[in-house]
Parts: C-alpha cells; structure tokens; sequence
C-alpha cells in the first residue's frame, strides 16, 4: 500500500498547485504568494480560533471540488474556508472580490483614523497596506467618529482604542499564550471594544505579544512608543538563553542602542515564536544578546529603506577625477538646526525636540 | 375556519397544567413514540410530514435531523431555540405560554429521535414569566414520570433544562445561541464545521424553533403523510402567524398555508382588515428581517398569481417583486405609514444588536441608521439614497451570520419599492420636521456637513 499521501488540487487566480487536504484556501494561496494571497486582517496561523470576521479575506469559489462543480453562492472568508480537490477560487481575478473588499475596507476605515503619520505603527501596519491597495481614495462618511481615552494596560502596553478594528487577535493571544486572560470585548455591535473589565492591567509573562499581533497601533510598547520612526531603525536577529521562551527575537538598532525588541516575524507578518516580557521590554542592551546578523526583511516593505543587505553603492568618482569631495547644492545643516551631526537622536531618552537641537534645557 | 393543530386546545382553561392538559388528549405522540416507533422511525415520520423550520429559514426539519453526527459515546444535545427576539414575532411566546406541555411534548420526542439525554430550552431573557411556566411544566412532566430515567420503560432517559437567555437578538441565531449556552459570549460561529457535527461543548446539536419543536406533536399523532397533505406544495402543515401593525385583530393565528394574503388580512377570521377603512399600503409578510412589499406586490405574485400564505408564494419573483415567509410575524402598514421611518426604526434595531464581530454589519448598520435618520429627519441628500444602496448592497452576504442579511434587505427593499418616498423626505425636509409625531427629541441635532467630492 502506498504511503503517499493523496493531495488536493487547486486552482487559484488561474494557478494551480496541489495542496494537503485541510489546507484552507488562504494558506494555499499563501503557497502561491504574491497577490494571489487574500489580505488578512484578524487571522493569525498560530492562534485557534482566528479569522473570519474582518472578512478582507473573502474571495470567490468559482467551483466547489470535481466532485460538486457547483460555485458557492456567497463569498466566503478564505481563512476559515478548507479547500476541496478540484477547487477553483477567484481572488484577484474576481471583481465581486474587490468590490467587496473596497467595501471592507470603507468599513473598517470607518472608525479607524488614518493618522499614520503620527501613528506608532505606520510602517509596519496592515491596514495600512490593505488601504493603500484596496481602499478608495476618500470617504463618503460624514458622521463623528467614536473617539476613546488612551488606557494604560500596565506598565508596558498602551491601548488606543480609537485604532482599533476589533480584530481579535489580542484576546485570543491572551486566552491562549498567556496563562491569564483578564481582557475581552465589552460591548455590542459599533460600540463594542478591547477592554480590560474594571480597569486593570495586563501583567503576565508573555502578554507582550500582544503588541506584535495588533495588525494596526490599537496596542503599543510603552517602552517604546514614539521615541523613533521604525524605518529608521535597523533589525538584526538575537538570541539569548531565557528560561521562560525561546529568546530568538529582533533587536531593532538606532547606532549602537537597542530601541525595541520583538518576536521576528514571517512573510506575512505573523510572530515565528512568542517571545516573553523579559525579553521584550527588559533586555535593551547589546550585551544581553548573542546577535545572529541583519534581519532579512522584503525590499519593497518600508523598513527596508536605507537597510539594503549587500548593497553595492557605486563609486564617487569626483573625489578621483576633481580631487574634492562632491559639492553639495546646499548643506542642511546651514540653513536648519534640524539634525546637526552633533546630536545623537539614538540617545535620546523620548522623541526628538527642537530644544534638543538649540542645546536649550528642556 | 381553517385547520388547528397547536392552538387547537388553547382556550382549554387551564390547559397550561399537566392534568388539564393530559385529561385533553397530551402526552400522546410520547407514548406512541417510545413504545411502538424508533428514533429513525421517528425522524422519517418528520422527514414524511415535510415540515418546515418554522423560525425563519424554512430548512426541511427532517432533513436537518438527518444530519446530526453519529459518534461512538458522543453525547448529543437537541436545543430548543426560544430566543423569540424578531421584531413583529411574538407566537412561540403565546406557544410556550399557553401551551407549556405542548412544548415540553414534542421536546420529549425530538429527543428521542435524535438521541439527547440532555435537552437545553434556550429562553430569550425578557420572557421571564414564560421560562418560569415551562420550569413549572418541566417539574410537572417529570413528577409524572415524562422525564428523567426510563421514560416509560423504554430505557429512554431524558432531561430538560431551561437556559435564559440575557436579552441579546443575535442569540437566536444558531451558533450564538450554542455559544451563549455555553457561557459565552453570543457571537455566532463560523460554518463549517455546522451544529450538527459540532454543537453545543462541541457534540452534536441540532438546534430548532419552538413552533416546530411543537409541530412534532401531531405530526407523530396523525402520521407523517396525513400531516403533509395540510397546506400546498411544499409548505405543508399550520404555521403560526404573529399579525401585527394597522390591523383590527392583532393577535397569533393558525393558519393551514391554504388562503391568500389578501383572505389573512381582511377576513374576520384573521386580521380582520385595517382600521378606520384606510387602505392598505404595504406589509413586512415575515418578521422584520424579510423584505417589505408594497401593496400590488404583496397581493398579487410576479406572475399575477393571487399571492397565498405560503414559503413558495411569497418568495415568488426573489426580492425584486416577492418576499419570504420568515418567522411569520406578519406587519402591515396603512396607507398613512411612513417607509422612511419603519425602516429608519428597523436599522437603529440591527445596529443596537450587531454583535460587532465582522467589520460589514459592524460598522455598516451604525453607518445605514445614521443616514436614514437624516433623511427621516429631513436633514437628507438625495446622494444619501444611493450611498445607502450600496452600503446595504456590500453588508449583505459578506458577513459571518445572517444578521447582517437581515439589516441589508429591509432597506433594499424600501428603496426598491419606496425610493419617491425618500426622494420627498429629501426634497421636503420642512414638512419631514412637521409630521414628526412629537418625536423631534431623537432627531439628531447636529448639523450635515456637506459633501465632500
């Protein structure tokens, strides 16, 4: 008898490729990569349970299986979704399936401020990118928006409840990582939201993660929340022997001081391993770490910028044939106080000020 | 006078106690189950009848009963769903509040068939009084031997909990009332895998309405073939229809799925007509979740059939000329009835009771509500009506449960029908703030901003 397993053919975009049975149509897709993979808001691989409510994943099923050709009447949320053999599903390929994302992504950006500029996340924010690629260019609402106080959750997380698109992922982290969950959903329908009950903080082992699965900045790391842009920083993978993870993380450099750590993370942003509080917000310095070497992360992703591995920079050949450096059309640093070389933001303890500069006391 | 099959002995005085009711005939269809049929025998007699879920799908009975997983030493749970919570429905409650023993009869029998040895009544929490009746029912049944161990010496052994509900619509859906039973949250779950396969602590559970739980009482009595041949087509049997809005005789009646709309609203014998002999304008034919029909739709079929009380007859033509059974709470409107508000009033409902789980029916009912103030109010754009269109058209089916179908289509269906009624609140906003039946409280103050390109 054979051991072969019997595998799953299925056609997505017009691709095909044989996948195990149980996949679901999302991870088959992920397989494929590129666009063909559906955005994913609230699933997250290594939480049971998630996906299927932010519904950015619906695509098209054009034809069940071999077996029954029939398509599916509605759109269906590929991460909940197993695929069948002979399969075929619309994504990219489908205008329902765009509209109908348009369409999510209308709602989620309802409540959902688009304030990246000044937002911790930006750079690393799925909405962000999923509002880039799907969204429409302005809004048609023009009600106020629900708006909430910051909440301190403990020492070492901040909820800004007004970023937040009610994906989940934080509750299920807490329910199934954590050996505590003391958070939820409070609330019904648009008034619903991320609350702990009475007030009280998030204060065990590993509730960190919590940050690193916020796909938008609804959960930030208070130790380092706006004290830097995160393209400016430079990650390089570290491991550390911990007793209570794994202590493989990114340590994310500005010069020689390590601004953040987090769990390193896949192609499609979810955490490899969850990585403890020590970890995260106690070891901030390099001797704490054995380093690896620079992260690998995507060319196109934004944190990539100025982070190019095996660059090479062409040669300045004015030095050789002039005998002079190049000449500047103008030097910044005549004309503004901003970033003078004297200056080293790394060591700044909060966000750069302009009294930093003018040397004037704060 | 048409056909009774529940209602039959429901002005029996004091039909709601056991003896009353046993002396009247019941317990009978327990008896004749557990001694002389088997539990399949059970579910083909159901499967015979062609019985209908009667809470608002219409899903074959049967069938569904069909489906329910097998596992070796897995327990299986029947739940019975009591979460009455559609606007315009209120016949389970008249059911279980007249007719407890009823009830707990055909809960017996739907037990047995489908093998649950615990069976969970899943109240809605407002119905206080009614869950204390059937707690009452429930100790009066087992005090006299209709449950607990060895029903009847049939080795059958059965319980029956009731579980009330804290007061949340989206519970009467399937997978959220399992949830909530189970003492969480009321979110509903994703399907697959479906109740059937994994339920209630993840066993196998089927999930069923009062009225058809009910309506296995005289399908095992009479037979399953006798049953089928009441009604037409495939809406056999008697269904309860909870008649409401501008009619003289509001109230639950039995129909036999036979008469036209048109008999169920004028005759004597049903809604009696409308008051102050006003005409009629239009009908929401199933609860307040299923599409509104404007008074020629609602009267005639697509076809030009005379429209009847049946699934098949009022769904005729889909949306765009027909409606759906539904749960059966029948609401009619007078020609002096304003679309625009009924509607505003039915989205404010589905906003309040979005659970907030997926982003379309979280987001999208709030957003519906708003615009529709706005235009009730009279502080609308004619833009407005398109936006909501294709607000409503992007919430429907794209979401993880029914609710957001069921805020979707009422407004799909007053803008199909009614759109020149919006249009006149948009172009009359002085005469929308009059004709505000001292209201102007709710009418939201703040100022539209203008439209932005």
């Amino acid at each position: 008898m054979s051991d072969e397993k019997k595998m799953f053919k299925v056609t997505i975009d017009n691709i095909t490729i044989e996948v195990e049975p149980g996949t679901s149509i999302l991870n088959a897709a992920r397989m494929i990569g590129g666009e063909v993979a559906p955005p994913a808001m609230c699933y997250y691989t290594k939480l049971k349970g998630s996906g299927g409510k932010c519904r950015t994943c619906l695509v098209e099923v054009a034809q069940g299986s071999t077996a029954d050709p029939r398509p599916m009447p509605k759109l269906v949320a590929s991460c909940r979704t197993n695929i069948m053999d002979g399969m075929v599903v619309k994504n990219i390929t489908s205008e329902k399936v765009i509209d109908a994302r348009k369409g999510v992504v209308e709602f989620l950006l309802i409540n959902h401020p688009l304030d990246c500029p000044i937002c911790d996340q930006a750079g690393e924010c799925h909405l962000q990118d999923l509002s880039y690629e799907h969204g429409a260019s302005g809004t048609r609402y023009q009600f106020p928006r629900r708006t909430f106080e910051k909440h301190d959750l403990g020492p070492y997380i901040q909820l800004h409840m007004t970023r937040c698109i009610m994906c989940f992922r934080c509750v299920y982290t807490a329910d199934q990582v954590t050996n505590r969950r003391v958070h939820g959903i409070l609330d019904r329908g648009e008034h619903a939201e991320i609350a702990t009950y009475i007030k009280t903080a998030l204060d065990n082992d590993f509730i960190g993660n919590v940050i690193d699965v916020c796909p938008v900045g609804a959960l930030t790391d208070k130790t380092f929340r706006f004290k830097n842009r995160v393209w400016f920083l430079k990650p390089v993978d570290a491991h550390r022997d911990c007793p209570k993870c794994s202590g493989k993380v990114q340590l994310w450099y500005r010069g020689d001081e390590v601004f953040r750590v987090t769990a390193r993370k896949d192609e499609f942003g979810e955490v490899e391993d969850w990585i403890c509080n020590d970890c995260r917000f106690e070891k901030k310095k390099t001797a704490d770490w054995v380093i690896e070497g620079p992260s690998k992360i995507d060319r196109h992703s934004v944190i990539s910028a100025n982070h190019y591995v095996g660059a090479h920079k062409p040669t300045e050949i004015e030095p050789e044939v002039m005998g002079r450096p190049p000449r500047l059309l103008m030097d910044i640093h005549s004309v503004s106080q901003v970033n003078q070389p004297s200056v080293d933001l790394s060591l700044l303890p909060g966000p750069a000020h302009s009294d930093d500069f003018n040397g004037k006391e704060k | 006078m048409g056909r009774k099959l529940l209602l039959e002995k429901a002005h029996v005085e004091g039909i709601r106690y056991y003896d009353t009711y046993r002396r009247e005939g019941g317990y009978a269809s327990v008896e004749k189950a557990l001694k002389n049929l088997s539990p399949e025998q059970v579910v083909e007699e159901v499967k015979k009848s062609g019985l209908r879920g009667r809470g608002g799908a219409g899903f074959p009975t049967g069938m569904k009963w069909s489906f329910i997983a097998k596992p070796e030493g897995v327990p299986r749970h029947l739940v019975c769903n009591a979460d009455e919570s559609e606007p315009g429905t209120f016949k389970d409650r008249y059911l279980m509040e007249f007719l407890p023993h009823l009830l707990i009869e055909g809960l017996i029998v739907s037990s047995y068939a489908l093998g649950s040895n615990a069976t969970y009544i899943y109240i809605r929490g407002e119905y206080a009084w009614v869950a204390d009746i059937l707690d009452q029912a429930i100790v009066e049944a087992k005090n006299n031997g209709w449950l607990g161990k060895n029903i009847l010496g049939s080795g059958f052994d059965c319980d029956i909990y009731v579980h009330r509900g804290a007061g949340a619509y989206i519970c009467g859906e399937e997978t959220a009332l399992i949830e909530s039973l189970e003492g969480k949250r009321g979110n509903p779950r994703i399907k697959p895998p479906f109740p059937a396969v994994k339920g209630a602590w993840d066993r196998p559970t089927v999930v069923n309405n009062v009225e058809s739980l009910a309506a296995v009482v005289p399908i095992i009595n009479m037979g399953g073939e006798e049953y089928a041949k009441i009604g037409v087509g495939k809406s056999t049997g008697t269904k309860l229809i909870s008649a409401c809005g501008n009619i003289n005789k509001p109230g639950v009646y039995e129909i036999d799925m036979t008469i036209s709309v048109e008999e169920f609203i004028y005759s004597d014998e049903y809604c009696g007509g409308i008051p102050k002999g006003k005409r009629l304008k239009a009908c929401i034919p199933g609860g307040s979740s299923v599409p509104i029909l404007p008074a020629n739709l609602l009267l005639k079929t697509a076809k030009g059939e005379t429209r009847m009380m049946t699934y098949e007859s009022l769904g005729d033509g889909g949306f765009a000329t027909g409606s759906m059974m539904g749960s059966g709470g029948f609401i009619v409107l007078d020609e002096d009835q304003c679309v625009v508000r009924h509607t505003m009033t039915l989205a404010r409902f589905y906003q309040h009771e979005s659970c907030g789980q997926c982003s379309p029916c979280r987001e999208g009912t709030g957003w519906m509500h708003r615009i529709l103030k706005n235009i009730e109010y009279g502080k609308g754009q004619k833009s407005d009506i398109d936006l909501l269109w294709d607000i409503q058209r992007r919430i429907e089916g794209n979401t993880i449960c029914p609710l957001g179908d069921a805020a979707a289509w009422p407004v799909a269906a007053a803008i199909r029908h009614f759109r020149d009624e919006f249009e006149w609140h948009v172009n009359n906003p002085d005469e929308c703030l009059k004709r505000n039946y001292g209201l102007a409280h709710y009418a939201d103050p703040r100022p539209v901003p203008a439209a932005t390109a």
